[in-house]
């Protein structure tokens, strides 16, 4: 570093780490297909060919064809065509339940991975019989009790059933962080403790939450897709992935397994998409 | 296979690349050394210089990462590059063994230590009965205490020498005709240092097992090898007998860190310490001439231009260099430091007293276990003075920073004055004054530095907190400290991440001035910089001290760069002070027993043999200190003292021996000075 500067050193150290990601497959085709859900939900009703309400009384349950790609439904809908829309309510659902919980996660295992002691205790030990319950369970009594399913709780519920991992995990990396000599500096220029958890300490294990973030989100999607499924997840009738599979699965024991199969795959492939690009990101920034 | 003039093994034009962030970067350029069987050959160079890497090449053990990219390596004469995995096993397995840095790590956590040691035996074909009792014998061999027990144990349950002789006696099992030792004694206390190092001198003359020795420790280097190699940049700049290198070096570089090194009881009122100019290259820099040419002062165009060929001096000792002649006469390099307004001028009231620290002790709770870690410990330290602290590992001089400092309380009784003012035991009851008035330099900068942070919010933010300035003024304030450290105004921006570590180290030096402060505690802040850097920073810490009057408390294990920089010395064993007085008392001595051990153990860089005062058995724990005198197991001068019994049932008090110097032992000053000549 003796003729250039740091904040070349800098672009150059980020550029070269991000030349060898585009070349990493398992990122080149996580990022494909997730970039293809993401366009999905955005611009979904450009893409898809049909509104996704849009009955064909002519063709029920027709297997695909060039006139519809992955077939129909039991209510002449094309199946193509609510796939695609059905990746937004999937992914914002997703994306906002796993932000809560890493939220609450990362906040709770901040605290107690700094104080330590009994508040570590008992704060774990709680956190620790959450987890043990099944989140399916936690939906349809949640569900149950309050009469019916809207998105908003779902949300809520996976991002409380997520926030024990996030907060193990990011305790974890707190207990070796706080022993590190940056934080007796911040108390000996007598800082307070807030600042010393969010402002030294938190951006130090960001790396860590980061890849727990993406863990959760690829377990979030397989989520969503079952409350839906089990109906105790979304607003009835809304186009989602999990509702379709639920909606259409006894076709199959007839043949007719268009309007199950895609929307599968289209979980699926997103879960996947997660998983091999957090698994990329692991690999090429070395965490 | 291999005849007597057939080196053990040799490199030749061997180059080394490692692919990084995919690139491909060059970490050796044309190396070529040879190591006859029986000799020991030291590789030396600063951190990042190759020296591990040749190491690793010669044992086939690169990482995935890298790759041999030209030349070879002989062992016995035959081309080892592109033998198959198998073929590198089977030499590995009974003619190549390795020691590494760090024993704690090289032996496995799970396996009992008898059991680890018989598997080499084991894989040579012997069988588990009689491989057992091999690897008694092997332990029996590194003269380890009570081999039989040992063999029960745990790597954990081992001290770091303990571990390291049963790390060298598994190299030593197959009977390897190369050894290859990276750093053996780093980790190690001198104490600990002195005796592995004894232990390998004593193995390699009755073995005549070829050694290839690395180290950074000139002086380690000096006492063991009979040849040495000067690595620079990943290129062999000079090789010669070990006696003809260190009195005639012929490469600047060579030149340049053996002039680093505080030695011969130079002391800071006498002499700034002499440094390398420059940093070394980044790793895979391209040269199109003399790979040492940036930070050379015998720089000429043709050394920018041509690579230098080797030339040779006398005999075998061979430079790099077009100006090999000329090297022994170098221009010092003492960069003078122009300080800045580092801080507000003060005065201080008391003369004498600036820091008083009186009957100091601390209690650890472990495992239910009350464990003494300091016992009673007074010290004061004046304006403008340094308070050197030294002492193994274990001694408590962490222990006591941190109680000085305030981030560990204290036990009851214990008294922190700072300029007659009585402290707060913890921090957060201290006055933001007081905290701004006691700062500490920690010992590794890439753990006291906050990463993510940049260097100028780092300073800044201590001056906003010590000094209660804006966030403007504290950036300005922050870029003037950190141009005052020799930081430059292009490198504020960064992370620590991007600095090398003497910048770093630079940085922690600028945030502890930041409050203005009375006292720095520097807590071993040159133990993880290379020979050179440590010569900058010490030339700072000197200068800052002069400029306006801070004072230090310095904690090292290195008593040459204690020596060089303090005017009081407290020698710890065990949480107790067992001498103290001014530098040159303690250094001049009659020495107290355990001082005269330490300062014996210290490997001397200038040639000179000296009886060394071995420290028998191990450091014992603090939860189950011995009775009597503390040190009275592993005394040297207990014995034949006259005073064995007195010394095994009380514990001496910390006795002014003469003005100004004290000393905790029952043997009088006559009789120790009678018995140290």
């Amino acid at each position: 570093m003796t003729d250039e500067t740091a904040e070349q050193a800098k672009q150059t150290e980020l550029s070269e780490r991000l030349a060898v990601l585009k070349k990493n497959k398992a990122f080149i085709v996580g990022a494909s297909i997730l970039a293809f859900w993401i366009i999905s939900a955005v611009f979904g009703k450009l893409i898809a060919r049909y509104d996704q309400d849009f009955m064909d009384y002519e063709s029920i349950n027709s297997a695909p064809s060039l006139k519809y790609w992955f077939g129909t439904d039991s209510n002449g809908r094309d199946v193509f065509s609510r796939v695609i829309i059905g990746s937004r309510v999937i992914i914002v659902i997703s994306f906002l339940a796993t932000l809560l919980g890493a939220f609450l996660g990362a906040s709770l295992g901040l605290t107690a991975g700094y104080l330590k002691g009994k508040f570590d205790m008992v704060l774990m030990r709680i956190l620790e019989a959450i987890s043990a319950i099944p989140v399916i369970i936690i939906a349809l009594l949640a569900v149950a009790a309050i009469g019916r399913s809207s998105s908003i709780i779902t949300i809520l519920i996976i991002g409380f059933i997520f926030t024990p991992n996030v907060a193990r995990t990011v305790r974890a990396a707190v207990l070796g962080e706080s022993e590190l000599e940056y934080v007796a500096a911040a108390k000996l220029r007598t800082e307070k403790t807030g600042h010393i958890l969010f402002r030294e300490v938190l951006p130090n294990v960001l790396p860590t939450l980061i890849v727990e973030f993406t863990v959760r989100l690829g377990y979030a999607i397989f989520a969503v897709a079952t409350l839906s499924f089990l109906g105790a997840g979304l607003e009835a009738g809304s186009p989602d992935w999990g509702t379709q599979v639920a909606d259409t699965w006894s076709l199959i024991f007839t043949n007719v397994w268009w309007p199950t199969l895609f929307p599968s795959l289209a979980i699926a492939s997103v879960a996947v998409s997660i998983n091999l690009i957090s698994d990329a990101l692991l690999e090429v920034f070395e965490l | 296979m291999s005849t007597a003039n057939t080196p053990t093994l040799e490199l030749r034009n061997l180059e080394v690349s490692y692919t990084v962030r995919g690139i491909d970067r060059q970490v050796l350029r044309d190396v070529s050394l040879s190591i006859a069987p029986g000799e020991a050959y030291g590789l030396v160079g600063e951190s990042g210089c190759g020296k591990s890497t040749a190491a690793f090449a010669a044992m086939r053990y690169l990482p995935r990462n890298g790759k041999i990219t030209a030349g070879s390596i002989l062992f016995e004469g035959k081309n080892i590059v592109d033998i198959g995995e198998g073929d590198v096993a089977k030499l590995r397995r009974s003619a190549i063994s390795m020691v590494y840095q760090n024993p704690a790590t090289a032996l496995n956590p799970t396996i009992r230590i008898g059991k680890q040691i018989a598997e080499v035996f084991v894989l040579n074909g012997a069988s588990k009965t009689d491989a057992l009792e091999m690897a008694q014998a092997a332990l029996t061999r590194v003269q380890i205490s009570d081999p039989a027990q040992v063999m029960r144990r745990y790597a954990h349950q081992l001290s770091g020498g303990m571990a390291q002789r049963v790390v060298i006696a598994m190299a030593l099992a197959s009977n390897p005709r190369l050894l290859v030792m990276d750093e053996p004694t780093t980790g190690l206390d001198a104490t600990v240092e002195a005796e592995v190092l004894d232990l390998v001198r004593e193995l390699r003359r009755d073995t005549g097992t070829a050694v290839l020795f690395i180290s950074h420790n000139l002086g380690v280097i000096r006492n063991m090898c009979d040849r040495v190699g000067v690595l620079y940049a990943g290129a062999l700049v000079e090789q010669g007998a070990t006696a003809d290198l260190f009195n005639n070096p012929s490469h600047p570089y060579t030149v340049g860190l053996l002039r680093c090194i505080p030695r011969g009881g130079l002391h800071k009122s006498v002499d700034r310490l002499d440094t390398i100019p420059g940093t070394p290259p980044a790793l895979g820099t391209h040269f199109d001439g003399c790979v040492f040419a940036d930070r050379c002062a015998l720089v000429e165009d043709k050394c920018r231009s041509t690579q230098p060929q080797m030339v040779n001096i006398s005999g075998s000792h061979i430079a790099r260099c077009f100006h090999s002649d000329k090297a022994s006469g170098l221009p010092r390099s003492v960069e003078q430091i122009e300080i800045k307004a580092t801080s507000t001028s003060r005065t201080a009231n008391v003369g004498d007293g600036l820091l008083n620290v009186s009957h100091l002790s601390k209690v650890f709770t472990q495992d239910g276990h009350q464990v003494r870690v300091i016992n009673d410990v007074s010290l004061t330290l004046g304006v403008g003075e340094t308070l050197g602290l030294v002492g193994e590992s274990g001694s408590g001089k962490t222990t006591i920073a941190k109680l000085v400092l305030g981030l560990v309380a204290p036990e009851e009784g214990g008294v922190v004055t700072l300029d007659g003012k009585g402290l707060a035991k913890t921090l957060n009851r201290r006055d933001v004054q007081d905290v701004g008035a006691m700062q500490i330099v920690f010992q590794n900068p890439d753990q006291a530095l906050n990463r993510r942070h940049s260097v100028t919010r780092i300073v800044s933010r201590a001056v906003e907190r010590l000094r209660g300035f804006s966030v403007r003024s504290s950036i300005d304030r922050a870029h003037e400290l950190l141009l005052g450290m020799r930081v430059e105004a292009s490198l504020h921006g960064a992370r620590p991440v991007q600095l090398s570590g003497g910048l770093k180290q630079r940085v922690a030096i600028a945030r502890a001035f930041a409050g203005a402060p009375q006292i720095v505690l520097c807590d071993e802040p040159t133990s993880a910089l290379d020979v050179s850097v440590q010569a900058a920073i010490l030339n700072l810490l000197v200068d800052l001290q002069k400029h306006d009057k801070t004072s230090f408390i310095f904690i090292s294990h290195d008593l040459g760069v204690v020596r060089y920089i303090s005017d009081r010395i407290a020698v710890l064993y065990l949480g107790r002070v067992v001498e103290f007085g001014t530098s040159q008392r303690v250094f001049g001595g009659p020495f107290h027993p355990y001082t005269e051990a330490l300062l014996s153990s210290v490997p001397n860089i200038d040639g000179t043999t000296r009886k060394r005062i071995p420290l028998t058995g191990v450091v014992p724990s603090p939860s189950n200190p011995p009775s009597g005198c503390v040190l009275n197991p592993r005394c040297p001068r207990k014995v034949g003292s006259g005073y064995e019994s007195l010394c095994e049932s009380e514990e001496p008090n910390l006795n002014e021996v003469e003005p100004g110097h004290f000393m905790r032992c029952h043997i009088p000053m006559a009789k120790l000075k009678q018995l140290q000549n």
